[in-house]
């Protein structure tokens, strides 16, 4: 599959989810366990890509500043820094220790 | 409210159009994404999984699944805003995280219809300029790994995550989910360590059945 049409079938089904909560009757997503199915799938994903995108290099695991990105980042959160600040820094942290190292 | 709202989530756009850039995306492709599927997750995913070196059918895929919780929005707005005709078609690309978190803050109807319009008509308009100009730099930058761009990747899912683990249960879910893909990394083909997290988490939110049972079960779950 190509990337244009990964990103036209991806928007087309991603519009067709949103619009199904208008047009289908409210019984049939309206039960508490579609809720906490979404939000688990929500949060399994995000949790995923996070590590995938600190560790993975191919199909393999390597730590590298992208880890110095994540602590910092961490730190940011915790520290209740703007979504914006946080990814900066993220960049900047990553960008240092490939700098000194 | 709307507004405050909307210009924040606009930022956000700024880091997904220079990661989407960074991660192989034309410019064309990236106005796309943040045009025509309008969801922030669902893109953040689109392009991390690209980034990662899955192929374009992973990334549709995760993308898919970030956006199932929207049609549990668009049924609570449906019942709450009732929009007719046109309105229901407009509304239902809209229908994301801050406009309907936006909506459900106010209490009189009219409020409730105003904070969901203004925050997600306004949010997809600055998403998209933002978006523009983040691809536009992110493009303009070269080397994204030279300036820590994958850094701010990690960066972003890490905040994108950040507010959602609030309780004792999503931080366990969050751990296992971690631990499963770094497992699953080695394993199986770029793209679907995401999609096994994608089924740990469905698994997990139709089987833990209420909250308490789910904190027990997580104090298990987490190392």
């Amino acid at each position: 599959m190509s990337l244009w049409l990964a990103i036209l079938v991806g928007a087309a089904v991603t519009y067709l989810t949103k619009l199904s909560g208008y047009a289908v009757p409210a019984r049939w997503l309206n039960n508490p366990r579609m809720t906490r199915v979404a939000g688990a799938i929500t949060v399994a994903l995000l949790s995923a890509l996070t590590v995938m995108n600190t560790f993975a290099s191919g199909t393999a695991l390597v730590l590298d500043a992208r880890l110095a990105a994540l602590a910092v980042a961490a730190l940011a959160l915790w520290a209740r820094l703007p979504f914006l600040l946080v990814v900066v820094l993220g960049a900047v942290s990553a960008g240092a220790v490939r700098w000194w190292t | 409210m709307g507004l405050s709202i909307a210009t924040a989530t606009g930022l956000y756009g700024v880091s997904f159009g220079a990661l989407a850039v960074a991660a192989g995306l034309t410019v064309g492709q990236t106005m796309a994404l943040s045009l025509l599927m309008f969801t922030g997750g669902s893109q953040f995913a689109f392009i991390g999984v690209i980034a990662g070196g899955g192929v374009p059918s992973a990334a549709l895929g995760a993308a898919a699944l970030l956006g199932v919780r929207n049609a549990v929005y668009a049924m609570q707005m449906n019942h709450m805003l009732q929009p007719q005709g046109w309105r229901k078609w407009l509304a239902a690309q809209v229908t994301i995280d801050e406009s309907t978190a936006t909506a459900a803050g106010q209490t009189a109807l009219d409020e409730q219809r105003r904070g969901f319009w203004v925050a997600g008509l306004g949010i997809f308009v600055l998403w998209n300029l933002f978006t523009f100009v983040g691809a536009w730099l992110g493009d303009a930058l070269g080397d994204p790994r030279r300036w820590g761009l994958d850094g701010a990747a990690v960066a972003a899912f890490l905040g994108l995550l950040w507010p959602r683990l609030r309780q004792r249960e999503p931080v366990a879910l969050a751990v296992l989910s971690g631990v499963v893909t770094a497992l699953a990394l080695p394993q199986l083909p770029p793209g679907l360590p995401i999609l096994v997290a994608a089924a740990v988490g469905a698994a997990w939110g139709w089987w833990m059945p209420d909250r308490a049972a789910a904190s027990a079960g997580a104090e298990g779950a987490a190392p």
